[in-house]
């Protein structure tokens, strides 16, 4: 549960003090996550674990500066963010992939947005080349989004995030909806090419077996209003299994502390007979 | 093998469409004669509106080339005033989708006006566009501009939010979201109301193109009067119904490319 000492310059993202609520209809203000701060560092993988509820997908929204927060700041290299920096990438539970658009196209989107990083056109075309075969696609692409499957749509929009180069990766729940067998093919793709560009990745899951074997931190939400409840570092050298001992202590671990956290909320209930 | 026999299935379904559309056509020509017969009792003169001397006519007016000049002029006609209807409908389309409040406001009004013909603004296009072709424009650009906006603001209403977060998180710009993301995720709506613009269009260029104008296809049809030229009548009114079944075809394949 020690947090790692680190010299401010390795710090790429920073959250402080974030406050999420929203008004209800009586006029007073609900809120969902509280007092939340965290420091990711250059290629650390981050997991963000949590029931529903607790504001997860609210607070990745917040970091990618899609959403302001009620309080507190984030900051990209020590910069306050107040609109989604160049630098980071936000991939999404559906791949949300351009169906007018061929495979190539849609790993090229927003590339070439005013925005962004300037590249001339064989920069660009290298990259998006790069990215699609980094995701091992590339005999496909020129197939519409129409002609693939769930796990190659996240696979594009993997590409898709790893064109424009980020140092930052936003994950909501990427691969939820895919099958077992494919989310764990994606998972190890995140992982090799998440280490080979040295990015950072913040992850939001439900899933703790997904967090323990990705992840460098593990981030426990829970509560409500919710907040951080503690922090936990996976050790294990990957491939990680989860059957192993010490994997299965912190699982435990994990679900104890929640469950210490239980407020009788209906939708948490539903999320705890995973034990 | 059986590929030849999925291409013989398919061929033979076809030739059975194909058989029922033609029959019922032949059904169509079969009354229009009996009409015809039933009409010669009490107007002798009736039989130049019969089917045969029609067709041969029509034959004549479009070999000798003398109707073409009529129907360039009506499908210019159609051509500019579904662009204006375009260049009105889609703007505020996008409008009524993205802005709830601006919906609110004007669907009542739309609807109010979308009920009225646009044949009774005719006097007072003219009052305001004297006579040409700038009231016929005016007067098809009032049908045609309703069935464009209604399909655009349902297009954008239907616009995967997905794709908005998408561009937003890649900082698009406002006109980056427009052309890159409302307006291709939009096509396939612009495109069914487009379909329904032109048959509008094509229902009200004849009455329309029957004040104050000198050519096109309801011109035409006055002059047959004027010339009790009545196998050229009917000639014209079949004209206008194929030149009807094609235009809308077109609008059909080009929809359905998209889809």
């Amino acid at each position: 549960m020690s947090i790692k000492t680190s010299t401010s310059e390795s710090l790429v993202l920073q959250a402080d003090n974030i406050l999420l609520d929203y008004l209800q209809n009586d006029g007073s203000r609900k809120q969902i996550l509280t007092d939340f701060s965290m420091q990711v560092r250059a290629g650390e993988i981050l997991a963000v674990l949590g029931p529903s509820g607790v504001g997860k997908s609210s607070l990745l929204r917040v970091l990618a500066g899609l959403k302001q927060p009620s309080c507190g700041q984030i900051r990209v290299h020590n910069k306050l963010v107040t609109s989604p920096h160049p630098r980071l990438a936000f991939m999404f539970q559906d791949p949300c992939l351009l169906p007018w658009l061929n495979l190539e196209a849609n790993v090229a989107f927003g590339l070439d947005f005013r925005s962004q990083p300037k590249l001339d056109r064989s920069e660009r075309r290298q990259r998006v080349q790069d990215a699609i075969a980094e995701v091992r696609l590339s005999e496909a692409h020129r197939a519409f989004p129409r002609e693939l499957s769930g796990g190659m749509a996240q696979r594009v929009a993997l590409a898709r995030s790893l064109a424009r180069r980020p140092e930052i990766l936003l994950l909501d729940e990427p691969f939820s909806a895919l099958d077992e067998v494919i989310r764990s093919e994606m998972q190890q793709l995140l992982l090799e090419v998440c280490h080979r560009h040295h990015t950072a990745v913040v992850m939001i899951t439900h899933d703790i077996d997904e967090a323990l074997l990705l992840a460098d931190r593990v981030l426990l939400l829970g509560g409500t209003p919710g907040k951080l409840l503690r922090e936990w570092q996976p050790q294990q050298p990957r491939p990680r299994n989860p059957a192993s001992e010490a994997m299965a202590l912190m699982r435990l671990e994990i679900l104890q502390t929640l469950q210490g956290a239980l407020a009788p909320e209906p939708d948490m209930q539903s999320w705890m007979p995973t034990i | 093998m059986s590929k030849l026999a999925t291409g013989t299935v398919w061929l033979s379904r076809h030739a059975y469409q194909l058989g029922l559309t033609l029959a019922g056509l032949l059904v169509l020509v079969v009354l229009w004669q009996l009409g015809i017969w039933q009409l010669q009792q009490k107007l002798p003169l009736a039989r130049l509106l019969a089917p045969v001397p029609a067709l041969e006519t029509l034959i004549e007016l479009v070999t000798s080339g003398e109707i073409l000049g009529d129907v360039a002029a009506s499908l210019r006609r159609v051509l500019v005033s579904l662009s204006l209807a375009l260049l009105a409908g889609i703007p505020v389309g996008l409008a009524v989708g993205f802005w709830r409040r601006f919906d609110s406001a004007t669907s009542g009004a739309f609807q109010f006006l979308r009920m009225i013909s646009p044949l009774s603004w005719m006097p007072i296009a003219i009052m305001i566009f004297g006579i040409g072709d700038q009231p016929v424009y005016f007067l098809l650009c009032m049908g045609a501009v309703w069935p464009i906006i209604l399909n655009t603001a349902a297009g954008v209403r239907n616009l995967d939010p997905g794709w908005l977060m998408l561009a937003q998180s890649m900082s698009a710009s406002r006109l980056e979201m427009l052309l890159r993301v409302v307006l291709p995720g939009i096509l396939g709506s612009i495109l069914t109301g487009t379909r329904l613009a032109i048959g509008m269009i094509w229902v009200l260029l004849v009455p329309c193109e029957m004040l104050g104008v000198t050519s096109g296809l309801g011109y035409f049809i006055l002059d047959t009067r004027d010339r009790l030229a009545y196998s050229e009548l009917m000639a014209v009114i079949v004209l206008i119904g194929i030149l009807g079944y094609l235009l809308d075809s077109l609008a059909r394949s080009l929809q359905r490319r998209w889809a």
